[in-house]
């Protein structure tokens, strides 16, 4: 029998506020524990929440930038259990009323466009952090990450193959990192993912029972854990077997799925509205301040690009996968440069250089500015593309600017034909064989008298004139 | 017999006494009478010390810079509830035991910027769950009228310091009652201000929206300055009021004339004691002469509010408590697993009532039970907010006694908590629609005092004190009832 693949992911993503949720620690990850806590996240008796507006509004914007219906008026409720982890006893989260609901976020799967529904949004607080000591006889818990600002977002059940999981998740955190309401680094734990899937028989209505996936560090690990399950889950229902609805957590060493608990624990959250806290509205000023802070979105951007500056459906893609690299792109071309040529060296020299060096766009050393000047040099036939891709690293080396370097380095491309004329044929009479091989019909050889006459002049001549003298001197021999 | 704050204020003001020597009156007054009551739970006598002396110095200093201070160098107690930053905090309960808190109440700010010198912390009902305050974890307080009752919770010691001499004043907590109720046991002025006017940040959560901190004093006057000094917007309590600062004590005095006062049917019903009934028949013939029209009216959802109140309230200590899990501070108990951890430090943390009322919390919120207790309890509570609403249509307050009895004789009542609960049947009404209320003497039954209660409109504080100091000043008798009092 052939089955369908039934996926919904549950995103839990950090928000970029100052200050925490409830109170007035600073939102930073990466301090000494238990450093950035007070009384109100560390859940002292008497004390008492203060809602941050700032989370409020990044929420809001995120919703917004999903498509989402936004509820107005806005309450906290109480979801309680019991944990080290939870200061207060219970975790101050939106139950019945999400800031935002019924969203979408669209994906290209084999060339068609589909959309991923989004169920809900709500804003809730992080718990804090445990960590079990190997023997089991003790927990410590960092309480920096209490009370951080979170949303979750809940897909629908829309998602029909591991791969539309990673598609999806990678639209969405490019969609928030437009928005600036979240850094989403997976590995940090700024984003987290936990994924339900089942199966069904192809053309069934209702849905199968379900795995609760946890534990992925990664989109890639997120697609490999849902590709297992799907293994997994085909072999037990070929063999006529039915799934446990269970909870299970993705082993990275063995790249398969492990069962965490072979019973589903019932839990009774007795979610309440928070007493503490007031209701949030919302109004229609607010909601387009919002608004007004969503930037053009990348698959927006993506279909522009290949519009307005006939890029390539993958240029496009590359270009605008992340803020940063787009926001680079578009203002080299205010500075002048055209389209292909700013596109050329994003992706090629640009992308390289900050691999090769662990940095992302943010950190290039090179700015926009300083880039379009060094390709004006390159235009303008002052220097050669090939000294130009040599001044580039030079600069991100040394910081300098382009004109520094080449005034320092006395890089002055040899466009001169006269001056050239004399060189060539030096080189013509210096490579006999090559000459021979040319006019003997192989055309290839060309190319090696280019190379020569290159490197005859240390790469300063002018190819596009060595080329064209080339041609004529050969042309002259032929006769 | 100790002065009222009003008193103190002008003596000091003509520096006639010191504030030591009012800080020394008081400490005396406890090391004579606290062994006999046990209204303290700790004393501050170093820190309270040093802090008058401080102000004996830097008394004319202090005035010339910022004016005078409306509580200066006056002493005072606070319920145990209430966070005091380096000072232990136990809400009378074992599992904070040994707690310090890392941080002070806004109130202990107000006050100390007010001038006032902290004494010592009060005994209570375990996190003010109670009506008698003999369910503290850790002693009895008796009633300074007459040892071996009650003095009513469960701020009990609160009223007990107040009306023992001990201090001029002292703040508790009403969460339905725990200020009124105590203040009519103890024949002392309790007030239980709107939902609101008092920030609740390090008051020690019972029921979030049914907590509100107020004064005990002598006088009605003495009660206004308090407030005075203690309300007001704070921005670390999202539901306190941004309204402005009111002068309490400014229209004390502009009688009742022309003032409707509601008489609740209810009030003389007969689950009330015919000795308090007369105490409150004789209050209104009072307010009578003094001007005000009375008006009989009716509160139609009476009868549900104690239902009400005892399923809301345990529903949000239930999660309240949560906290004290041993992880963090407060009682732990040391245990193989987690789960057993949170178990042992929880059974020996908490005492039988806070137990039982987590017990009744937790099940009113649970799923399939929910929609049946939790959710009807809060439609109950918006029909009752109503029934006040048309009441005040035709009244400008609302006048029933405190508690339908007199105090109780300790251990009474303790093995029935439904008989205990239904104590609270003319308070808790006003916690549940946030409303200001006012418990003042107004008799006494064979020795034991009776409180006259007034709720007022929302915000109407001045006119609850209105009403309140105009019976004061006509009923025809001093608080002091009797030499059978302790602390005279
Ligand atoms: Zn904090």
């Amino acid at each position: 029998m052939n089955y369908e693949t039934v996926i919904g992911l549950e995103v839990h993503v950090e928000l970029k506020t100052k200050t925490k949720i409830f109170c007035g620690c600073r939102n930073a990850s990466g301090a000494e524990p238990n450093t950035h806590v007070c009384p109100v996240c560390l859940g002292h008796p008497g004390t008492l929440p203060v809602l941050n507006e700032e989370a409020v509004d990044l929420a809001l914007r995120a919703a917004l930038a999903l498509h989402c219906h936004i509820n107005q008026d806005n309450k906290f409720d109480r979801k309680n259990y019991f944990y080290p982890d939870l200061p207060k006893g219970y975790q101050i989260s939106q139950y019945d009323r999400p800031i935002g609901e019924h969203g979408y976020v669209t994906i290209e799967v084999g060339g068609v466009e589909k959309r991923i529904g989004i169920t809900r949004l709500h804003l809730e607080e992080d718990a804090g952090k445990s960590t079990h000591s190997i023997d089991g006889t003790h927990t410590l818990v960092d309480y920096n990450r209490t009370g951080v600002p979170l949303v979750e977002i809940v897909s629908e059940p829309d998602i029909r193959s591991p791969e539309e999981a990673r598609l999806y998740l990678e639209a969405l955190r490019s969609i928030l990192l437009y928005c600036r309401v979240s850094d989403c680094k997976m590995e940090e734990g700024s984003l987290r993912c936990d994924a339900n899937i089942s199966l069904r028989p192809l053309g069934s209505e209702t849905f199968g029972n379900k795995a609760e996936l946890k534990n992925m560090n990664s989109f890639r690990n997120v697609e490999r854990g849902l590709e297992h399950e799907v293994v997994r889950q085909t072999a037990v229902l070929s063999s006529g077997g039915t799934v446990v609805q269970e909870t299970r957590r993705f082993d990275e060493a063995t790249q398969t799925t492990l069962s965490m608990r072979s019973k589903e624990e019932a839990h009774d959250y007795r979610y309440f509205a928070d007493p503490d806290l007031v209701r949030v509205h919302i109004d229609d000023v607010w909601m387009e301040s919002a608004r007004a802070q969503i930037p053009e979105l990348p698959q927006a951007k993506m279909a522009r690009y290949r519009r307005d500056y006939e890029l390539s459906a993958y240029d496009a893609g590359v270009l605008t996968a992340e803020v940063e690299v787009a926001r680079y792109f578009e203002e080299l071309i205010a500075g002048g440069v055209p389209a292909k040529t700013a596109s050329n060296w994003v992706m090629g020299d640009l992308l390289a250089y900050l691999n090769s060096t662990h940095r992302t766009m943010d950190q290039s050393p090179v700015s926009p500015a300083q880039l379009a000047a060094l390709i004006g040099e390159i235009e303008s036939n002052r220097i050669s593309l090939k000294q130009g891709r040599e001044v580039f690293r030079l600069m991100a080396e040394s910081g300098k600017s382009a004109a520094a370097i080449i005034e320092e380095r006395g890089m002055v491309q040899l466009s001169d034909e006269s001056a050239l004329g004399s060189i060539l044929d030096e080189v013509l009479a210096n490579n006999p064989k090559s000459v021979e091989d040319y006019l003997g019909g192989k055309e290839k050889a060309l190319a090696a008298l280019v190379g020569q006459t290159m490197k005859a002049t240390k790469g300063q001549a002018n190819p596009g004139i060595v080329n064209k003298l080339l041609l004529e001197k050969l042309a002259g021999k032929k006769g | 017999m100790m002065e009222t704050v009003k008193q103190i204020q002008e003596s000091l003001a003509k520096r006639e006494t010191k504030p030591s020597e009012w800080v020394a009156k008081a400490l005396q007054q406890i090391d004579a009478h606290d062994g006999q009551i046990g209204a303290f739970l700790t004393v501050d006598r170093e820190q309270a010390l040093a802090a008058a002396k401080r102000l004996d110095e830097t008394e004319t200093e202090q005035v010339e810079r910022s004016g005078p201070q409306p509580l200066f160098g006056i002493p005072y107690a606070l319920k145990d509830n209430i966070c005091t930053e380096g000072l232990r905090t136990t809400a009378a309960s074992r599992i904070l035991e040994n707690y310090i808190p890392p941080y002070s109440a806004t109130v202990l700010h107000r006050l100390e910027g007010a001038g006032g010198v902290l004494v010592g912390k009060t005994n209570m009902d375990e996190f003010a769950m109670g009506s008698s305050t003999e369910t503290s974890a850790f002693q009895v307080t008796h009633n300074p009228h007459r040892v071996g009752h009650v003095p009513g919770g469960s701020s009990g010691g609160s009223a007990a310091a107040v009306a023992a001499n001990m201090v001029p004043f002292a703040l508790g907590s009403d969460t339905g009652g725990s200020i009124r109720q105590p203040a009519a046991f103890c024949g002392v002025v309790g007030v239980k201000p709107t939902y609101g006017r008092v920030s609740r940040y390090g008051l020690i959560a019972f029921a979030s929206s049914l907590d509100q901190i107020g004064p005990f004093t002598q006088t009605v006057e003495d009660a206004a300055i308090v407030l005075n000094a203690i309300c007001g917007f704070d921005p670390l309590d999202s539901t306190s009021t941004q309204r402005k600062a009111e002068r309490f004590d400014e229209d004390l005095a502009a009688g009742v004339r022309g003032l409707r006062v509601g008489v609740l049917r209810h009030a003389v019903d007969g689950g009330v004691d015919a000795g308090v009934a007369a105490a409150f028949q004789k209050a209104m013939e009072v307010l009578k002469d003094a001007g005000a029209e009375l008006v009989e009216m009716d509160l139609p959802h009476l009868d549900y509010a104690v239902a009400t109140y005892y399923l809301l309230a345990p529903a949000e200590a239930s999660s309240n408590l949560a906290r004290y899990d041993g992880v963090r501070y407060g009682r732990r108990v040391e245990a193989a697993t987690l789960l057993d951890m949170y178990e042992k430090s929880r059974s020996e943390g908490f005492g039988r009532e806070v137990k039982r009322r987590i017990m009744i919390g937790t099940y009113a919120l649970s799923s399939g039970y929910y929609d049946a207790y939790y959710l009807r309890a809060q439609k109950m509570r918006t029909l009752i907010r109503q029934d006040f609403t048309e009441a005040f249509a035709t009244c400008d307050v609302i006048a029933s006694p405190t508690v339908p009895t007199p105090a109780f004789a300790i251990g009474e009542k303790v093995d029935n908590p439904l008989q205990m609960y239904l104590n609270d049947i003319f308070t808790i009404p006003a916690n549940l629609a946030g409303l200001p209320s006012i418990s003042v003497p107004c008799g006494a039954v064979d020795g034991l005092p009776v409180g006259l209660q007034l709720v007022g409109q929302a915000f109407a504080e001045k006119t609850l004190l209105r009403v309140a100091y105009a019976y004061e000043q006509m009923r025809g008798f001093e608080r002091s009832l009797g030499s059978e009092e302790v602390g005279q």
